[in-house]
C-alpha cells in the first residue's frame, strides 16, 4: 500500500464566511455560481418530467404497433406550406409509403395534398399517471398519426418508446444509485468507527471487488439471470447487482472521513459525555459526510445510466416489453438497419444528455460541497 | 499480498460463470433434439457421456480444484467448447489484441489528455479552454458504443468503407509484411479513437484540476516571485507534481479502456477478446468466460502494481508501508 506522506490541508477561511448561515445555505450560494451546475440541474428537471408523465407528451401509445408504417422516418414539422403560404398553427404531412424506381426499396413519401395540423392539448389514448387517469395529450393530429421522432420496426412511436424508456432507465440509475449510497455509507462506517478485523475484512472485500474490472463481470453476471424471468425481476435484479459492484468507492471514502473525523475533539467530547455509538455515528459523523455521500450518488448515476444502457444495449440488460434507452438501441446494431435508419439513434441522444446533465450537476455540487473552502482561481 | 486476492478472484470468476443454469452440454442436447431429430432421452445420454468426459458431472469444488491446479502447473486453461480448441489457444491470441488496442489508447490518450489539461489550466476560461472543457464532458458522457455506432455508420453510408475488422479480406491470413501493418492501421484507428476519446477527457479533466490547484500554492508564488521564467514555473515546478494523481489513475484507466474496447469491439466486430467473451457468456462456454474474467483480474493487479512502482519512482515521497 501506498501512503503520501505530505497531507494536503485545506484552508478554512472563515472571516469570509457569512456567520449565521447554515451549511446547505452555503452550498446553495456556492452552487448557484455555478452555471454548468445550473444547467444540468435543468436538463436533468426537464427530462424526470417528459420520462415521469410521458404518456401525457405522447400523441401515440408506446406499445402500439402498427405493421405498415415500420421505420417510418421522422415527419417534419412545417409552417409553410407548399403553395408557400405561411401558417401559424404547425402542421405536418402524412408520409405514404412508396418503393423507389431504381433501389426498390421501401421508401416514405410526403404526401402534399393535405396537411395535418397540430393540435394542442388534444384528446386520445387513456393512459394512468400516478393513479390519474386521463386521455389528454399535449399535442397530436385530429386524423391519420404524427411521429415525430419515426417509428421502430414494428412501426412503434419512438418519441412515446423514449420517453417511457427514460422511466426505466432513469429509475434503474436512480435506485442503483440509492442502494449503493446506503450501502456504502453503511459498510464505510462500520469500517472506519469500529476498525479491527471488521475493518480488515471489509477492507479486503473491497479489494478484491475494485480488483475486477466492472463491465465484464456485471456482464457475467447479467448472463446468469434466468431468460424465463420477467422484465420486472431483471429490473430488480440489475439494480442490485449495480449497488453490489458500486459500493466499495463511496465505503472507502466514508471510511476516510470517518477515520479523520473519529480522533477528533468533539467526538471524544461526546464520547466522554456519555453518548452511545449510535449517536455518535447517526447524529455526529454521518451529517458530516453527508455532502460527500450526495456527491458520490449524483457521480454515480451517469455511470449506471451508461452501464445500463450499454448491458442493454448487449442484450444483456433490461428485455422487452419492458424498454429502457439500451434495450431501444439494440435495433441500431445491425450496419444494414442503421444505414437505412439512422434516426433510431435517437434514444442514443437522451443518453447522453442525461449523462451530461448528471455530470455536470456533480461537478457543480463537488464544489460546491466543501463552501468552507476559499478557492483563489 | 496480491497472490490470495488473485485466489480469491479466481473463485468468483468460476463460481459467477457457473452461475447459469444448465450448461454448454444442454444447449448440444437442445441442438441434438431439434436438428439432430434425436429423441430426448437419447440426447440426455450423449449429454451426460459429454459431461463426463469433460468431468462436468463432478461437484463444482472439484471442478475447481483441477481447473485452477492445471493453470498453474501447466498453465492450461480449461478446453473451450465452442471453438473446439484448448482456452489457452483461443484467448492469448485475442486477449493480445485487447491489451494492444488498449494500451494504445491509453498511451495516446495520456499523452493528450495531459497536453490538453495543461493548456486548459494556463488558459483558464479562454475560447480554447471551453471547448476542450466541453468535449471532455461530452466525451465522458457518450457511451462507447454509441461512439462506435456513429463511426460505423459514417464509414459505411457516408464514405462507403466496410468498417469493422482488424485486416482487409486480402490480408487476413497473409504473412506480416509492411502492407500488411498499414492495413492494420487503416483498421484499428476506429477503435482506438474510440475508445481513446473518453480516455483522453478523463485526463484531461484530471489534469486540468490538479494543476489549477497546484498554481495556487505558495511554492508556485515563491518560483514566480524569485523571476524564474512562466515557462520553468509552470513545467519545472508545477506541472510536475500535477502528474502523480494522473499516475496514481493509471492503475484505475486500463480497466475503463477495456472496458470500452470490449464493447466497441462488439459493436464494430473486431476479433478481439470482447466478442469472445460475449460469445462466450451467451453459450455457457465456461472454461473461456472464467479463463478472460481472470486473465483481466490479473492484468489489471498487474496495473496497480506498475502504477505503484511508477508513482514511488517518480515521487520520491511516497514510501512503502
Amino acid at each position: 500500500m501506498i501512503r503520501k506522506t505530505k497531507e494536503v490541508n485545506r484552508e478554512v477561511n472563515v472571516t469570509e464566511i457569512e456567520r449565521g448561515k447554515s451549511y446547505f445555505q452555503l452550498v446553495w450560494r456556492k452552487f448557484k455560481k455555478s452555471r454548468t451546475a445550473i444547467l444540468g440541474g435543468i436538463i436533468i428537471s426537464i427530462l424526470a418530467v417528459l420520462a415521469i408523465f410521458a404518456p401525457f407528451f405522447t400523441p401515440n401509445d408506446y406499445l402500439d404497433y402498427k405493421p405498415d408504417r415500420a421505420f417510418q422516418p421522422p415527419q417534419k414539422v412545417h409552417f409553410v406550406d407548399s403553395n408557400g403560404k405561411f401558417h401559424f398553427r404547425p402542421f405536418v404531412y402524412n408520409l405514404k409509403l412508396d418503393v423507389d424506381p431504381i433501389t426498390y426499396s421501401r421508401i416514405y413519401k410526403e404526401d402534399r395534398s393535405k396537411a395535418l395540423y397540430i393540435k394542442f392539448f388534444i384528446r386520445g389514448y387513456d393512459y394512468t399517471v400516478f393513479g390519474i387517469h386521463s386521455n389528454l395529450h399535449l399535442f397530436g393530429v385530429d386524423e391519420g398519426s404524427v411521429y415525430l421522432l419515426g417509428t421502430d420496426q414494428y412501426g412503434r412511436d419512438l418519441l412515446a418508446r423514449i420517453l417511457m424508456g427514460g422511466r426505466i432507465s432513469l429509475s434503474i440509475a436512480l435506485f442503483g444509485a440509492f442502494v449503493t449510497v446506503i450501502l456504502g455509507s453503511i459498510l464505510g462506517t462500520v469500517s472506519g468507527y469500529y476498525g479491527g478485523t471488521v475493518d480488515m475484512t471489509i477492507q479486503r472485500i473491497i479489494e478484491i471487488l475494485q480488483s475486477f474490472p466492472q463491465l465484464p463481470l456485471w456482464m457475467a453476471l447479467s448472463a446468469a439471470l434466468p431468460k424465463t424471468w420477467s422484465s420486472l425481476q431483471v429490473f430488480v435484479m440489475m439494480i442490485i447487482i449495480f449497488s453490489f459492484l458500486n459500493w466499495p468507492t463511496l465505503a472507502r471514502e466514508v471510511r476516510g472521513k470517518i477515520l479523520s473525523f473519529k480522533e477528533q475533539d468533539f467526538i471524544t467530547a461526546i464520547k466522554e459525555m456519555g453518548g452511545s455509538d449510535a449517536r455518535i455515528i447517526l447524529r455526529h459523523l454521518l451529517p458530516n459526510c453527508l455532502s460527500h455521500i450526495i456527491v458520490v450518488l449524483t457521480i454515480s448515476i451517469p455511470e449506471l445510466i451508461l452501464m445500463e444502457s450499454t448491458l442493454s444495449f448487449l442484450g444483456l440488460g433490461i428485455h422487452p416489453p419492458m424498454v429502457s434507452w439500451g434495450v431501444l438501441m439494440q435495433g441500431a446494431q445491425r450496419i444494414e438497419t442503421l444505414g437505412q435508419h439512422p434516426w433510431i439513434m435517437i434514444p442514443c441522444i437522451f443518453i447522453v444528455l442525461a449523462v451530461l446533465g448528471f455530470n455536470f450537476l456533480g461537478d457543480g455540487l463537488r464544489d460546491a460541497a466543501d463552501p468552507y473552502s476559499v478557492k483563489k482561481s | 499480498m496480491s497472490i490470495p486476492v488473485l485466489l480469491i478472484i479466481s473463485v468468483i470468476a468460476f463460481v459467477v460463470i457457473q452461475l447459469p443454469p444448465g450448461d454448454y452440454m444442454s444447449a448440444i442436447k437442445a441442438q441434438m433434439e431439434s436438428l439432430g431429430g434425436l429423441t430426448e432421452a437419447d440426447a440426455e445420454k450423449i449429454a451426460q457421456e459429454l459431461r463426463q468426459m469433460y468431468g462436468l458431472d463432478r461437484p463444482m469444488y472439484l471442478q475447481y480444484f483441477i481447473w485452477i491446479k492445471n493453470i498453474i502447473t501447466r498453465g492450461d486453461f480449461g478446453y473451450s467448447f465452442q471453438y473446439r480448441r484448448p482456452v489457452s489457444e483461443v484467448i492469448w491470441e485475442r486477449l493480445g489484441w485487447t491489451l494492444l488496442i488498449a494500451t494504445m489508447c491509453h498511451l495516446i490518450s495520456t499523452v493528450i489528455g495531459i497536453i490538453i489539461g495543461i493548456y486548459s489550466a494556463t488558459h483558464q476560461y479562454s475560447i480554447g479552454d471551453n471547448v476542450a472543457t466541453f468535449f471532455a464532458f461530452v466525451g465522458l458522457s457518450i457511451p462507447s458504443f454509441f461512439l462506435a455506432l456513429i463511426v460505423m455508420y459514417v464509414l459505411a453510408v457516408k464514405i462507403g468503407v466496410e468498417p469493422g475488422g482488424l485486416f482487409s479480406q486480402r490480408y487476413m491470413f497473409s504473412p506480416w509484411n509492411w502492407s500488411k501493418f498499414v492495413d492494420l492501421l487503416r483498421h484499428i484507428w476506429a477503435p482506438v479513437v474510440i475508445v481513446g476519446f473518453a480516455g483522453t477527457a478523463r485526463n484531461m479533466r484530471v489534469m486540468r484540476g490538479n494543476l489549477l490547484d497546484i498554481l495556487n500554492l505558495p511554492y508556485v508564488l515563491t518560483a514566480r516571485s524569485k523571476g524564474l521564467k512562466e515557462r520553468v514555473v509552470i513545467y519545472k515546478h508545477a506541472v510536475v507534481n500535477a502528474l502523480h494523481p494522473i499516475i496514481m489513475y493509471q492503475g484505475m484507466v486500463l480497466p475503463f479502456m477495456i472496458q470500452g474496447e470490449i464493447t466497441t469491439s462488439i459493436v464494430l466486430n473486431i476479433p478481439t477478446a470482447g466478442p469472445m467473451f460475449y460469445d462466450a457468456l451467451v453459450a455457457q462456454d465456461m472454461y473461456l468466460a472464467g479463463s478472460f474474467l481472470l486473465l483481466v483480474a490479473v492484468v489489471l493487479v498487474i496495473g496497480n502494481l506498475l502504477a505503484d512502482i511508477l508513482l514511488a519512482w517518480v515521487d520520491p515521497r511516497i514510501r512503502y508501508d
